[in-house]
């Protein structure tokens, strides 16, 4: 079992941060920067993150968890058909990655290959079952496996979402299809994540709440501009904007949400960007 | 219908720089529709071509151009005119354009690009609603179809995109999960929400496509 399975089922408070696979073969600085995380239960590795390709997830996952790093490894629908997400998920195993995070993904839109052909073959709900699958024993053709991986499959989920009841719907279907834990989408205000947590009560599914460090109030406007999904209230944009130290304000910021998932989640997905010097900062 | 759209000139001026006559071949029934490929379309291609010094041999706006025989039988009527030409230059859809391709040996130019299986909005707005994938999902999703007007094509609702029930790709254009799910509340009715929509059968649209109706459509 994962230490991240383990942690949250002994209802331990994980943190999680994410590592970007360069682009190019240069794997040091992504292998450096794991090792000078403390504090940490895993790491994200971001798979072609906003649509913009990098070196594989896999390959730096892989390389991560053999040099003694948990990872999660984020995978997503937009670039590889079933077959390809099937092969590459039996690969991870191979190689000792359990924690998984399947996405659809971005749109290829909005990353440096706007003209590829976007794949989307499986949803996210559909590669949670297919995970499912592969662990009792059957790829998707149905046909037995030799030699079953075991996996600990996470979901994404945006707990700000409108409409809520609907974004919600989906959420019962990725634990429906097998998903055992949640990371969320960068979490800036209290009352949706506190109407999100009180929704999620019933299905016993331990949510990892996002937390993004901003640097400044132009970094939150670039955000809000080009991330799907992410929207910075525009009061934190002018608290980042009136600060005379916006680095300061903007870990402040990281502080209290923090202090949000504490109180209400069974983790916190820091989303450093670069920073992850700052991860102790954020969560003392 | 099919939606389709002129080339750059500057293409077809590459496409064409090797032929001195041309023989013009327009469609009457999509391309006509959406302004691409009618008799006004064929006439200003002729205005254009004369301005580039090409000399046309002749011209003629089939009813379906992607009528395989029905476009043989036109160019047969032609056959002079045809003949004389170094190519035709056909302004249909794809389809058109190999109706008329696979019934002449000689050099044929696509003049349009073809877009999608259009919806008309009203003049000259068409939206896209059908990809036709073969294995309808519209009796569940409140007649919308997500294969299509989900940017990426999801079966089992939103992606972590909507923005107060708007697409990722385009703030203009409202999350067509949205839209399914209001719609089947005003109906009162689950549909596709009471189930997980295993992953889709692709082998339907297998290319490329053949069908025959059975017993010869009798």
């Amino acid at each position: 079992m994962s230490q991240l399975a383990q942690q949250l089922a002994g209802g331990q408070f994980v943190v999680t941060a994410e590592i970007a696979p360069p682009k190019g073969t240069n794997l040091a600085p992504a292998l450096d920067g794991a090792r000078k995380l403390r504090g940490v239960t895993a790491v994200n590795v971001t798979d072609n993150q906003g649509a913009n390709m990098r070196l594989s997830s896999l390959a730096l996952a892989a390389q991560l968890q053999q040099s003694g790093t948990e990872t999660i490894l984020q995978l997503t629908c937009r670039d590889r058909n079933r077959m390809a997400l099937q092969s590459d998920l039996l690969g991870a195993a191979a190689f000792g990655i359990e924690n998984l995070l399947l996405l659809s993904g971005d749109h290829g839109k909005f990353g440096d290959h706007p003209d590829a052909r976007p794949v989307f073959d499986l949803d996210s709900v559909q590669m949670l079952d297919m995970a499912s699958g592969l662990m009792a024993g059957t790829d998707m053709a149905g046909k037995p496996l030799n030699g079953v991986p075991r996996f600990f499959p996470g979901a994404a989920v945006n707990p700000a979402a409108e409409p809520f009841e609907l974004m919600f719907q989906k959420v019962t279907k990725k634990v429906a299809s097998g998903a055992r834990f949640f990371q969320t989408q960068s979490v800036f205000e209290h009352g949706p994540l506190e109407r999100f947590m009180a929704a999620m009560a019933p299905l016993r599914v331990p949510v990892i709440a996002g937390v993004l460090l901003m640097r400044s109030a132009k970094m939150a406007r670039f955000l809000n501009a080009n991330i799907p999904g992410v929207k910075v209230p525009q009061p934190l944009i002018e608290r980042l904007e009136d600060a005379g130290d916006p680095m300061a304000e903007g870990l402040a910021i990281a502080r209290e949400t923090v202090g949000w998932a504490r109180e209400l989640c069974q983790g916190v997905h820091l989303m450093t960007l670069g920073h992850e010097d700052q991860i102790p900062a954020i969560l003392a | 219908m099919i939606i389709s759209e002129l080339k750059p000139l500057d293409e077809l001026q590459l496409a064409l720089s090797a032929c001195d006559k041309l023989f013009l071949v327009g469609c009457a029934a999509c391309a006509t529709a959406c302004k691409a490929g009618g008799e006004e379309e064929v006439f200003k291609l002729q205005e254009w071509l004369a301005t580039q010094g090409k000399e046309v041999s002749g011209s003629v706006v089939i009813d379906e151009a992607c009528h395989i025989m029905r476009a043989a039988r036109e160019l047969r009527h032609h056959r002079n005119a045809v003949q004389e030409a170094d190519a035709l230059v056909v302004l249909a859809c794809g389809s058109g354009i190999q109706s008329i391709s696979s019934n002449v040996e000689k050099r044929v130019v696509g003049g349009l690009n073809s877009m999608f299986l259009g919806n008309v909005r009203r003049f000259g707005h068409y939206e896209e609603m059908c990809s036709l994938c073969g294995d309808c999902i519209l009796n569940e999703t409140a007649g919308i179809c997500p294969v299509t007007t989900c940017a990426k094509g999801l079966l089992n609702g939103p992606c972590g995109g909507m923005e107060d029930g708007r697409c990722e790709v385009d703030e203009e254009i409202e999350c067509a999960w949205r839209l399914i799910y209001e719609r089947l509340q005003k109906q009162r009715r689950q549909g596709v929400f009471a189930r997980r929509v295993p992953p889709k059968n692709w082998s339907r649209r297998r290319q490329p496509g053949r069908y025959r109706l059975k017993n010869g459509g009798r």
